[in-house]
């Protein structure tokens, strides 16, 4: 939302800037790697532009390129970007008490705009909303410039990797590069044992039941890993499984 | 597919629209509403195991497959480039090491021994 004077004039939008500063590099390689893989997965140049400006999700559109190029139906391609993303969905519960005194599309417009760093950072520089007028405009303005350099990192190294992607040959399978993130990702998301097994049996699955049609094996498997957890959960809640 | 604007579709650009609405819903998820509200219990632990399967059901196939048919050989540049991206991750815990080090296995393995 940085294009709110009341936000981009306060000291700090500015000190957001700072401190998303030492991890904008790794957003612009990541970024750069996304545009490359989305072009050399076989989108074209105006799809990976789109995708992009709008999508603005790392993971989801890496995770959606090989359906979209396999010609899965729309539904299993956005039920898929929607479980990726739903490590967001927690991010938003925790985030709420911060942004709920604003008008909701301006929350929705933040809530679209931090991504997972830029939520990490806010949430360790304030562990609660401030009580007055002042301390809310501030802790917002401070988002606001973390999410703008944030974005602002990823959109223009995402174009420049969308450039390249055409002087690179195909042979060279660089598209890897983003199967390589998406599984970065997912061992950072490895906390737990119970997530272990949850990523052990939906990959099984997904490879299982692969001759479904429609792509319907990513569903299928998220379905059972899910299910799999929640009922090993109920029968023996073992520590260190919490929330 | 119908191809224009060099191999863009229409399909691909709607499906493009309702993956960035996926992402305006998933991040403002819970102020969408300012009303309080809360997930029921099973939803909420549901959260704790859905992201990453999604992400295991879209990758695993994609390293121990080729279109679905599991490969027969460990000659294939992908196996040893997932496991030392892996490795890479529980080492330095930076997805931006896994790349780097999952590539500089693959490219040589991929280009010099056509693995």
């Amino acid at each position: 939302m940085f294009f709110l004077s009341r936000l981009y004039r306060h000291p700090a939008f500015v000190v957001g800037m700072r401190e998303v500063s030492p991890q904008s590099p790794g957003i612009a390689a990541w970024g750069l790697m996304t545009g490359v893989a989305m072009v050399k997965s076989g989108m074209s140049v105006f799809e990976a532009s789109a995708m992009t400006l709008l999508v603005f999700a790392g993971s989801s559109q890496l995770a959606s390129i090989p359906l979209i190029v396999a010609g899965a139906p729309a539904w299993v391609i956005l039920a898929t970007g929607f479980c990726v993303n739903l490590r967001f969905v927690v991010f938003s519960l925790h985030l709420r008490q911060f942004l709920i005194h604003l008008p909701r599309w301006q929350r929705m417009l933040h809530g679209y705009l931090t991504a997972d760093i830029s939520y990490v950072l806010f949430v360790r520089k304030y562990a609660h909303p401030a009580e007055t007028a002042e301390g809310r405009l501030e802790q917002e303005a401070y988002l606001a410039g973390n999410d703008f350099l944030n974005w602002l990192s990823w959109i223009v190294a995402s174009f420049v990797g969308i450039a390249l992607a055409n002087l690179i040959p195909p042979s060279w399978g660089l598209g890897f590069a983003g199967i390589l993130c998406l599984l970065g990702i997912q061992c950072s998301l490895a906390s737990s044992r119970m997530r272990m097994l949850s990523a052990a049996v939906a990959g099984a699955a997904a490879v299982v039941a692969y001759s479904l049609p429609l792509k319907l094996n990513i569903v299928v498997a998220i379905a059972v890993a899910v299910i799999l957890c929640l009922t090993v959960e109920k029968m023996r809640p073992a520590p260190g499984v919490s929330a | 597919m119908n191809m224009a604007w060099g191999g863009t579709d229409l399909w691909t650009l709607a499906v493009i629209v309702g993956l960035a609405l996926v992402t305006v819903l998933t991040r403002s998820f819970f102020f969408i509403s300012s009303k309080n509200w809360q997930l029921p219990h099973w939803a909420q632990r549901g959260l704790q195991y859905a992201p990453i399967a999604a992400l295991s059901a879209v990758v695993v196939p994609e390293i121990i497959t080729v279109q679905g048919v599991l490969i027969s050989t460990w000659q294939d540049a992908r196996l040893f480039s997932a496991v030392v991206g892996a490795a890479v991750y529980f080492w330095r815990r930076d997805v931006l090491f896994t790349i780097i080090a999952g590539m500089a296995v693959y490219l040589p393995l991929h280009l010099g021994w056509g693995w």
